[in-house]
């Protein structure tokens, strides 16, 4: 679907650890993003919002949030526990 | 119109009048209805499937807006098996930022999880900075593989060597206790990694070794849903049918000798996975329009069932890929196509 290029790893995430179909994942994905399911495969849109909502998006520039801040922002979108990111707050004191 | 050019199973070209297309589309899917007892593809299910086959393009792709997310396995191995030297996470961040990979799989390059179980302490360094420089979804993977745990690879006697002496029980007693062995390995490196923070845990090839490979991979996934409800787990199946190698194993009351794709999806959502792989075999003498279509029948039974998503397991010489180190794009893209469309598929 596009990866990180587009909503790829966001549709993947509500498959593997909701275990929903895709339809209603892209359905659950375009509703948290704010968009219609027909752009969460489109690098254009998806890459300015991916920027906006700080969860990495792929660019020559400097600054983009990655790793663990951007599945910690993914998190919050999706409303969903990311096991790394749990590990993560709870070893720095943080969750 | 001309001549269609396609393959067979193998990967060589052949040439096919629209006709002899058809009639091997007809033929496979019939050949995968009267196996697994479902429904060959309708009238208009095999004209699409024909139109696939009929387009000249080389590459096909599926239409806008009915695009599928990609698992893998041995994901970390492919670009290594290139002769290309480059580290595992290396290869996943290449994976993921270069070629738009939904899903990134960290696995050892002893793809089973006895090997693995020894070494996990190694693995957990690389699953730690894999995890802080990556996005997308991580999984660890390995396959059951019940055949290492036979002697004199492993500790169980060798039912290869009982059977040809008529000592069936004892066979099975063995095919029992590797079992224990497998799932003991499994839960303790699948428990390791979601310590250490993975996303999902991906059981490959299961049932290679048969029925007791089948048990191994659904009892393991029910003691690791227990143990970890968060925890995605990806079942992928080694053939499209379970192989009665002991041939009277049970899960919950379940006979798993011979069942197919629509019965082994079922299994798999009851033990906790979260995304279940279809695996049917290719006929390498046999055209890729019959060998898709057989395959399209199989996992759209599968998918038409399922209450968790599909991701058929197309590679070299499963669901209509050619058998081949080098797969044709050709070929690839008509399969993948073909699964998508038809089956309604949730992944590859």
């Amino acid at each position: 679907m596009g990866g990180v290029r587009t909503a790829g790893d966001l549709v993947a995430r509500m498959q593997l650890n909701r275990g929903m179909r895709n339809d209603a994942a892209k359905q659950h994905v375009a509703e948290k993003l704010g968009i219609p399911v027909s752009d969460i495969n489109d690098p254009i849109v998806m890459g300015e919002l991916r920027e906006d909502l700080k969860i990495f998006r792929i660019s020559e520039g400097q600054g983009t949030v990655d790793g663990i801040a951007a599945k910690y922002n993914i998190s919050k979108l999706l409303d969903l526990k990311i096991n790394c990111v749990e590990r993560f707050l709870k070893n720095t004191g943080m969750a | 119109m001309g001549k269609i050019l396609t393959r067979y199973g193998d990967g060589f070209k052949v040439e096919l009048s629209e006709d002899e297309v058809r009639e091997d589309i007809i033929e496979g899917t019939n050949d995968a209805a009267s196996r697994a007892g479902v429904d060959p593809l309708k009238e208009d299910e095999i004209e699409h499937l024909l139109d696939i086959f009929k387009n000249p393009d080389k590459v096909v792709s599926v239409e806008d807006g009915k695009e599928v997310v990609m698992t893998y396995d041995g994901m970390s191995s492919k670009i290594r098996r290139a002769h290309i030297t480059i580290d595992r996470v290396q290869s996943l961040q290449v994976f993921e930022r270069a070629m738009g990979a939904d899903t990134l799989e960290l696995q050892h390059i002893d793809y089973s999880y006895k090997p693995c179980k020894p070494i996990v302490g190694f693995e957990l360094p690389d699953l730690d900075l894999l995890l802080n420089s990556t996005v997308a979804p991580v999984f660890y993977g390995a396959m059951p593989n019940l055949g290492l745990y036979s002697q004199p690879d492993g500790p169980c006697p060798n039912p290869a060597d009982l059977l040809p002496l008529g000592k069936i029980d004892e066979a099975q007693k063995a095919y029992e206790e590797a079992v224990e062995h497998a799932v003991s390995d499994i839960v303790f490196v699948a428990s390791a990694m979601y310590e250490g923070g993975v996303d999902g845990i991906n059981i490959d090839t299961v049932g290679a070794a048969g029925d007791a490979d089948f048990l191994a991979a659904l009892r393991a996934t029910e003691i690791l849903r227990e143990k970890y409800p968060d925890l995605g787990i990806e079942m992928g199946m080694a053939g499209e049918f379970v192989l009665g190698m002991h041939g009277g194993l049970e899960w919950h009351g379940q006979r798993l000798a011979g069942l197919y794709p629509q019965d082994q999806v079922r299994l798999a959502k009851e033990a906790g996975a979260t995304i279940f792989g279809p695996a049917i075999n290719i006929v390498t003498t046999n055209s890729l329009p019959w060998n898709i279509a057989r395959s399209v029948t199989f996992c759209k039974a599968c998918s038409d069932v399922a209450e968790i998503p599909v991701h058929a397991n197309l590679g070299m010489g499963v669901c209509g890929i050619p058998l081949t180190l080098t797969v044709p794009v050709d070929a690839l893209s008509r399969a993948t196509k073909a699964h998508v469309e038809i089956c309604r598929l949730d992944g590859l």
